[in-house]
């Protein structure tokens, strides 16, 4: 059964992967798949500058970006085929999920499936191996359940595009690594799981692979995650060097033993289980988008609705909120890299709320609250309440796919327009959306008895009850953030649904989306209610250590769980409190006087356009490592090969007997005369010399 | 003054140069580089002639008579050769005769 779960989306990816590849081979025949049109470069183009529009030119300002134009590409025959074949097996593993979930989260029949042999070399052995415990059955219900009613949604979403079958074989693939990562034994196995992910995002955000900018946010989001990978291989090697091994059982086993030690590099004395923890995390930091390393999360938006939904919601950038809470008996033991944990948590609870707070792009808003909420799930674990991380990454993931999905479902009834400010007026239009969009942005923002209301409580209260100045950090930018999140929230429900329609075009051609968008959005609303209270006893409180059993560790020292539950009411309303101030503030500013945010921002200026470029990261990022590397690159390029290899090397020596057989050529000038006086030199020279040699007369 | 053999060597070699001289300065008509041969030819003649009276000895005229036959041949085919080049390509002026040129 376990075996199913993980490996039927796989078959699913094979499957869709072969039809896509047929369908391409059938299209063009005999020959590799044609190079992408490549539209966007055409201003670049010799003709454009000297004047004249070139047509390709034209021809893309027409065409909206979002849309595939491979006008001469007909749908792939067996697209239905590829759709059904995908979105049902994904069904059947996530029905097997939720008896995974039955089996072993509330029944407690732990399972351990080794496949077989991955590596023996000398003491490293690793195998393939499926862990299922309460931990993983969590995520697998998570993954499956999004990713079904994503493989859903994008049948109706991506109905128009042509490569349909390839985006299904990339999602399941997606799916399968996520599967993969979350039932991992060993650390080399999440680490496979982990590039999985990486590799499916990479394809799924440059789907449109047409798009300039799609491509340059799949390059951005690889070399990002690569950054935090250098560090989790690198944590990897440590966790080796110091256990012999990389199977979780053994390293936790050996884990106590390893307080006090340390490494001993370059005249530093490192305290080993910080260094292990601090840079594993960094890998964490990477893929969950965390302050400093979150520059890819915003752009990878580029890609196509559903996938944003999938990776940036519920699955992916939750490997690393994931990966922390497998490795929670190691974090138990580095007080000082949980400190860290939440000292990035907070700080990217509260930057990418202030971000949002700004942001135009419908899907950036989104976005950034992500990354915010990501934030909030990082205080939970770095402050030793790894079930409660867990709940709120539970919780969030249908609040947030829901979000995303219904900002699908705006972006197609609006035709592809992402803009906020041109929407306004659409709840008429579009009302079951706009219905499930304001549940979602309820438990987002923490309304009670959502299911965000439950597990975003549960992380400022669990903040609360830790002592320390790391600890107070993180309550005062959680407590913060949840008022920022709330008003990004109204703020994106209020001009995207209400007010006076702004594109009059647009808004009169707005109508409510497909039945298969509709469905997944009517599941994930009620699940964004209804998630939280029945979960709540699992996740928190007494029952957490029940149910999670051996899968989380908590240290003897570690009462997070049951101070919560000695808290004054005070700390547990100072949520609710914020949330509704952000309310309000957005109600303020968006219904009753729509002019007060222009005049804020004309005043503001500085600070507006501060947080509308995300802090400046990405120009501090472009001049401190890009430019840097571009001119290094190019260095190599021009100095190292042009003028080094290509002037010294091979071609050099090639051109240079070129040059000398180009100025022997030049001997040969055709003329008669030439050559008889050449003759002439050569037979007086003969002539001369056997005369004075005296050839043949002694 | 007798005329003996050092005049004959001495014309022989004045036609020779001017032959050689022919074929090199000359810039206008391949027809003048095969009539610069056939001055050379000439002048081998006179030699092979003024060296047989002078040695007394008849086999340098028949050899003489040999080059003149070869020199005939070799004319008619050098002028047939010609005549079909300008049929090919319009001109027969050296300048335009490079074909080989590399």
């Amino acid at each position: 059964m376990y075996e199913a779960i993980v490996f039927l989306p796989l078959l699913g990816a094979v499957i869709a992967g072969a039809i896509a590849l047929i369908g391409a081979r059938n299209r063009h025949p005999g020959e590799d798949p044609p190079p992408p049109h490549d539209d966007h470069a055409a201003p670049l183009a010799p003709e454009h500058i000297h004047g004249a529009p070139a047509p390709e030119a034209v021809h893309a300002e027409i065409d909206h970006p979002g849309l595939e134009k491979d006008e001469t590409a007909e749908p792939t025959a067996g697209s239905q085929a590829a759709e059904l074949i995908t979105t049902t097996l994904l069904a059947i593993s996530w029905v097997l999920s939720c008896f995974a979930f039955v089996e072993v989260g509330l029944q407690g029949h732990d399972a351990h499936v080794t496949l077989f042999n991955f590596i023996t070399s000398g003491d490293l052995k690793v195998d393939w191996a499926l862990r299922i415990d309460p931990l993983t059955v969590v995520m697998l219900v998570v993954v499956t359940t999004v990713s079904g009613l994503v493989h859903l949604y994008s049948i109706g979403y991506m109905a128009d595009d042509p490569h349909k079958p390839r985006f299904f074989s990339y999602l399941s693939f997606f799916t399968f690594a996520m599967l993969m990562l979350v039932t991992s034994d060993n650390l080399a196995q999440l680490f496979f799981g982990w590039e999985g992910v990486g590799l499916a995002s990479y394809l799924l955000i440059g789907f449109w692979f047409h798009k300039p900018e799609a491509n340059a946010a799949a390059i951005k989001a690889f070399i990002v995650n690569r950054v935090g990978d250098f560090g989790f291989a690198l944590g990897i090697f440590a966790v080796f060097l110091l256990t012999g091994s990389i199977a979780f059982d053994t390293v936790f086993a050996q884990a106590p033993s390893l307080v006090g030690k340390s490494f001993h590099y370059l005249s530093f004395n490192v305290d080993a289980l910080t260094l292990i923890c601090l840079l594993l995390f960094m890998g964490a930091m990477g893929k969950s988008a965390q302050f400093l390393l979150h520059t890819w999360l915003p752009d990878a938006m580029e890609g196509p609705t559903p996938v944003s939904a999938l990776i940036h919601a519920a699955t992916m950038v939750t490997a690393g909120v994931f990966m922390v809470a497998r490795l929670s008996p190691l974090f138990e033991l580095a007080p000082v890299a949980k400190e860290f944990v939440v000292f990035i948590g907070a700080t990217t609870a509260i930057f990418a709320a202030t971000v949002a707070l700004v942001q135009n792009d419908i899907k950036r808003i989104v976005a950034y609250s992500t990354c915010s909420q990501l934030g909030y799930m990082f205080v939970a674990m770095g402050s030793g309440a790894y079930s409660i991380g867990m709940f709120h990454l539970f919780t969030h993931a249908f609040f947030k796919a829901l979000l995303f999905l219904g900002s699908g479902s705006v972006i197609l009834a609006m035709h592809h327009e992402q803009d906020v400010r041109k929407m306004g007026g659409l709840w008429r239009k579009i009302p079951l959306t706009y219905a499930t969009m304001v549940i979602g942005t309820l438990a987002l923002t923490g309304f009670p008895l959502t299911a965000g209301f439950f597990s975003k409580d549960a992380i400022i209260e669990a903040d609360d009850v830790v002592a320390g100045t790391m600890a107070s950090y993180g309550f005062i930018m959680t407590v913060g953030a949840a008022a920022l999140t709330s008003f990004y929230s109204w703020r994106l429900i209020f001009k995207t649904f209400h007010g006076e329609p702004h594109d009059h075009h647009h808004y009169e051609g707005a109508h409510e989306s497909a039945k298969t968008m509709l469905v997944p959005l009517v599941i994930l609303a009620i699940g964004s209610i209804a998630a939280g209270w029945p979960a709540l006893h699992l996740f928190t409180g007494s029952g957490a250590e029940e149910f999670f059993r051996n899968s989380l560790m908590f240290a003897p020292t570690n009462t997070v769980l049951e101070d919560m539950e000695h808290l004054p009411l005070t700390i547990t309303l100072a949520p609710t409190a914020m949330m509704i101030g952000g309310f309000l503030v957005a109600w303020q500013f968006y219904i009753r006087r729509p002019d007060i945010p222009a005049a804020l921002a004309r005043d503001q200026g500085v600070l507006y356009r501060f947080l509308l470029n995300a802090w400046y990261f990405d120009r501090i990022y472009d001049f401190i490592f890009v430019r840097p590397a571009m001119w290094l690159g190019r260095l190599f390029w021009k100095g190292g090969d042009g003028f080094v290899i290509d002037g010294f090397g091979p071609d050099g020596v090639s051109a240079r007997v070129l040059d000398v057989t180009r100025n022997v050529v030049r001997l040969q000038t055709g003329y008669l005369y030439h050559y008889a006086f050449a003759m002439l030199i050569g037979v007086a020279a003969a002539v001369t010399w056997f005369m004075f040699a005296g050839i043949g007369v002694h | 003054m007798t005329i003996g053999l050092g005049h004959y060597l001495s014309v022989a070699a004045i036609l020779f140069t001017l032959g050689i001289f022919g074929i090199f300065l000359n810039r206008k008509n391949v027809i003048v580089i095969l009539m610069s041969i056939e001055l050379i030819l000439l002048a081998v003649n006179i030699n092979l002639v003024a060296f047989s009276a002078f040695l007394g000895d008849i086999v340098g005229q028949v050899y003489a008579l040999i080059v003149l036959t070869v020199a005939a041949a070799e004319a008619a085919i050098g002028l047939a050769i010609l005549v079909a080049y300008f049929r090919n390509r319009g001109s027969i002026a050296v300048d335009d005769v490079s074909l080989m040129k590399g």
